[in-house]
């Protein structure tokens, strides 16, 4: 397809702004340097982009089963109350009571949901509230006079978000091995803790979806050895309302309301990672807190104990709009159920295509589960990559590939709680058509997709020969 | 109440039949029973999707809409153009997760190549990445593209964002590095402070009081010294100042917001990071390359990956994941739709309308605090700022902020001459 640039002709223009109505002022230096910005009428640009949106997978083209991602469809209310006036039309520095109360409320909902005791907006994304989250275990182990505590213990299964949040904090990682059935080894996480570890970092359920009975007993060593725990929120769809981190023992949390709580990802953004805490932690947090004085909420200084700020303002406050409207839709009885479905759906699918694909570990999953096509890899050179694009051949997203990393030929899929049984079934029958293929021409999955408007890329071209930008002839 | 789960009830109860379970507590058996949480959430019962938006319009509805605003400070009220609103709510940009997979997200990919296309343009860099999430940010991830181990001195001048300042300092203090404020001068940072070698410093144009700072003078004091220069500069500013490239900045950063996203009460906004080509592998998160699929057919694909998070870990170059796909896009759509000669039109009323605003601030009495240039933005004196404010409130209009004892103004396009003069009188009264 034409990029921008290529639909560009001189001299055309959208008529947008009036005449400048006081006298034209310069400043006293001024750019030289040529403006290559495309030159468009609103129709080229309405085609353009509606032409990019046909070549765009969303959540309402079809099943989205990407595991760790919670594709969940995202409610149409939640985009309307977040482009209200009130909250788009207000400057971060304003006296914005509504807004106030808004963050003061979801921050009172989320802790309960979590089992914290306080809780920032600041974060703008999982990966962000990681980095925050450690941050508050640096700085508890500084104030508390540990200059030793700089390692993390990150099992092998984590995201790989949360050793490089390790890395960015200075920690140094450790990484431990999982033990046969995906959970934490609780030998190798005695021998791995000690007087320089600062905490661990863990997923519950893991990211083979499988709640970690021993989760009690795991977060107890790390106490115990002087460490803290960080609870990645990015599985908290499995378990809201049912079981809380805080109760687990866990001491700070990030969520993904981009996950959970039902706002869109954006293509990759924007989302929100708020950070929760325990009330020992709460004085560290980053931003300003919400306080109430003669009345009225205001923003009030956390103190010098704070980390600082991990982001300008308040973080990205209409997705946290968005949750909260959620939030309010769903209450206390939608939480729960939310989660229960979500588990139900997983178990569901799983129990579909049991028997005939290979599922990494056996028993309940929670929210999400892994099969395992190494076997059938060795057999018919059929690859995860293969059936996932194969799938896309069916209107159906891939699942997560290639992770997690201690499952070989991984598929993970996570079907969330807001698709129909009929979607599972249809998916379940996409598969065992995939595995009749596989059995009568493997060979035929290697070019897969078939339907889609590219071919399979060469990344490894774009790589060795990056072309990053729209080259102009230059 | 709402749940937005399809299944029916009964379709609910045969399924747990059918995948071999008993009930829905059933379904958690691997959690232990003390774990399970005993009580109800302490949370209001759910609501129906009309009693949900009256909950969130009353909300609203408390925070007032000014109908002017006179404040930046790192939020600009800029003009959105209808077309941006529209493209950025098509449900398929909206909805998509981040495209891992190619074959089916050309389109978000090949919106996201001409983003680093035009953010390139605008700064005058060789390459920009997919986003971060704010300006603040994207200055903090650009020190981490400076550090070397022999380094790790930061200068960073008080001429920044305060927010950028606190978000620096805390990224800094967590791995490890040292930074080196520069005070200003007469509202502007002075190049024979950067006395010593350091990883790198971080200026910004114009600077948070609205100075055009001589970024000139600071890049070559700069690289005399062995230091890279990280320049955080206002998307509009570049169209009418020299941009990032032709000051010679080895990294261009900055807060996206002026580029079609509404205030928000500060975000989601969009922090931009490009740099010279010298530095493309050490730029943090996600970068769309083009190239061709097996048929030889152009195709888009996220690229440099050997980077992230995902593939390197704990090596990773950082640990950004998620960014800020939809506001790239929206950027995107909004210089498109302004075009050259439309953006280089926005920063020219930018400039021209908060001038004419100095200027008659200044006959009501309130004098101009520094004397070098300035863009959209300045700080005037004032005897009781608060007072001021609270005076404008009152008759709709959101005034400058106020800054230490002063007050920082600004102008866009939004405010017309008919408002400033509303503006001027009601000061001068």
């Amino acid at each position: 397809m034409k990029t921008l640039f290529e639909r560009s002709v001189a001299g055309r223009k959208c008529t947008i702004l009036p005449a400048c109505d006081v006298p034209e002022t310069k400043p006293q230096e001024t750019r030289e340097k040529a403006l290559r910005l495309p030159e468009l009428s609103e129709t080229d640009i309405s085609r353009h982009y509606t032409q990019l949106a046909k070549q765009t997978f969303g959540v309402n083209d079809g099943f989205y089963p990407l595991g760790s991602c919670t594709m969940k469809y995202n409610p149409k209310v939640n985009e309307r109350t977040a482009s209200l006036e009130g909250f788009t039309e207000v400057h971060p520095s304003q006296n914005a009571q509504g807004c106030l109360e808004l963050l003061k409320t979801a921050e009172q909902y989320l802790c309960e949901i979590t089992g914290m005791d306080a809780m920032t907006f600041q974060p703008a994304a999982g990966a962000h509230g990681e980095l925050t989250g450690l941050m508050l275990i640096k700085r508890y182990h500084e104030l508390n006079n540990h200059p030793l505590r700089k390692k993390i213990i990150v099992p092998d299964s984590a995201h790989g978000t949360n050793p490089a949040s390790s890395s960015m904090c200075g920690f140094t990682v450790v990484n431990i091995p999982s033990a046969e059935d995906g959970c934490v080894d609780l030998e190798k996480l005695r021998e791995a803790v000690g007087e320089d570890t600062a905490g661990l970092m863990l997923t519950n359920p893991n990211t083979l979806g499988i709640f970690d009975k021993n989760i009690k007993a795991i977060t107890d060593i790390v106490h115990e050895a002087g460490g803290l725990c960080y609870y990645d929120g990015a599985n908290l769809n499995a378990v809201m309302g049912i079981a809380r981190p805080g109760d687990m023992g866990f001491d700070c949390i990030h969520l993904n309301l981009h996950k959970s709580f039902s706002t869109p990802h954006g293509g990759g953004g924007p989302g929100s990672g708020p950070v929760g805490c325990k009330s020992f932690l709460a004085d560290y947090l980053p931003g300003e807190k919400i306080a109430e004085e003669n009345g009225k909420l205001c923003w009030q200084p956390r103190g010098d104990a704070s980390i600082g700020a991990v982001r300008s303002f308040h973080g990205n406050f209409l997705v946290v709009v968005k949750a909260f409207t959620y939030l309010v839709t769903l209450g206390k009885e939608g939480v729960p159920m939310v989660a229960k479905n979500a588990v139900l759906n997983a178990n569901y699918i799983k129990h579909l295509l049991e028997g005939t694909w290979d599922v990494a570990k056996k028993g309940t999953c929670m929210h999400e589960f892994v099969l395992t096509l190494e076997e059938l890899k060795k057999e018919t050179g059929v690859s995860a990559m293969d059936v996932a694009k194969a799938l896309q051949d069916y209107g159906i997203h891939p699942p997560t590939m290639y992770f997690p990393l201690n499952v070989h030929e991984a598929l993970m899929i996570e079907p969330t709680e807001t698709e129909s049984r009929e979607t599972l079934d249809e998916a379940a029958a996409a598969f065992m058509d995939i595995w009749k293929t596989i059995q009568e021409n493997p060979e035929s999955l290697h070019d897969t997709p078939h339907h889609s408007p590219i071919k399979r890329p060469d990344e490894v071209n774009a790589a060795r020969h990056p072309v990053l930008r729209y080259p102009f002839n230059d | 109440m709402g749940n937005y789960i399809p299944s029916t009830d009964l379709q609910q109860q045969e399924m747990l039949k059918e995948a071999g379970f008993s009930s829905f507590e059933d379904l958690y058996r691997d959690v232990p029973e003390e774990l399970l949480l005993k009580h109800e959430l302490n949370l209001p019962s759910g609501k129906s999707e009309l009693e949900a938006s009256k909950t969130l319009r009353k909300l609203a509805d408390k925070n007032k809409v000014y109908s002017s605003i006179f404040r930046g400070a790192g939020a600009y009220h800029h003009y959105i153009p209808s077309i941006v609103t529209s493209v950025v709510n098509k449900e398929e940009f909206v909805t998509a997760y981040t495209p891992y997979q190619a074959e089916i997200s050309q389109g978000v990919l090949q919106s996201i190549f001409e983003y680093q296309t035009m953010i390139c343009e605008l700064t005058g860099m060789d390459v920009s990445n997919a986003s971060v999430y704010d300006g603040a940010v994207a200055a903090a991830e650009a020190v981490s593209m400076c550090r070397s181990p022999k380094k790790k001195k930061v200068y960073v001048s008080e001429g920044v964002h305060p927010d950028t300042m606190k978000v620096i300092r805390t990224y800094s203090w967590a791995y490890g590095d040292e930074i080196i404020p520069l005070a200003l001068k007469d509202g502007l940072t002075d190049p024979a402070d950067l006395k010593e070698e350091a990883a790198c410093v971080v200026i910004q144009q114009p600077n948070y009081y609205g100075v055009i700072e001589d970024v000139r003078a600071l890049v070559s004091a700069a690289h005399e010294k062995g230091i890279q220069v990280i320049l955080s500069m206002n998307p509009i500013a570049m169209a009418s100042l020299p941009c990032p490239g032709e000051y010679g900045a080895d990294i261009a950063v900055g807060e996206g917001q002026p580029l079609g996203m509404p205030l928000s009460y500060g975000g989601p906004y969009l922090g931009f990071m490009a740099a010279t080509s010298k530095m493309m592998r050490k730029l943090p998160g996600r970068i769309v390359g083009q190239t061709v699929d097996s048929e030889g057919n152009k195709a888009y694909v996220l690229t440099l990956q050997a980077r992230e998070q995902h593939i390197r870990r704990e090596k990773a170059s950082s640990n950004i994941c998620s960014n800020e796909a939809l506001c790239a896009l929206t950027a995107s759509v909004y210089l498109a739709a302004m075009g050259p000669d439309g953006i280089r039109e926005v920063a020219k009323q930018c400039c021209s309308k908060a001038h004419y605003l100095a200027e008659k601030l200044e006959e009501a009495g309130l004098k101009r605090r520094f004397k070098a240039d300035f863009f959209h933005e300045f700080v005037t004196d004032c005897q009781e700022p608060e007072k001021l404010i609270a005076k404008l409130a009152e008759k709709d209009i959101l005034g400058g902020l106020p800054v230490d004892g002063g007050i920082l103004w600004c102008c866009t396009e939004m405010n017309s001459k008919e408002e400033i003069d509303a503006l001027v009188q009601e000061v001068a009264q």
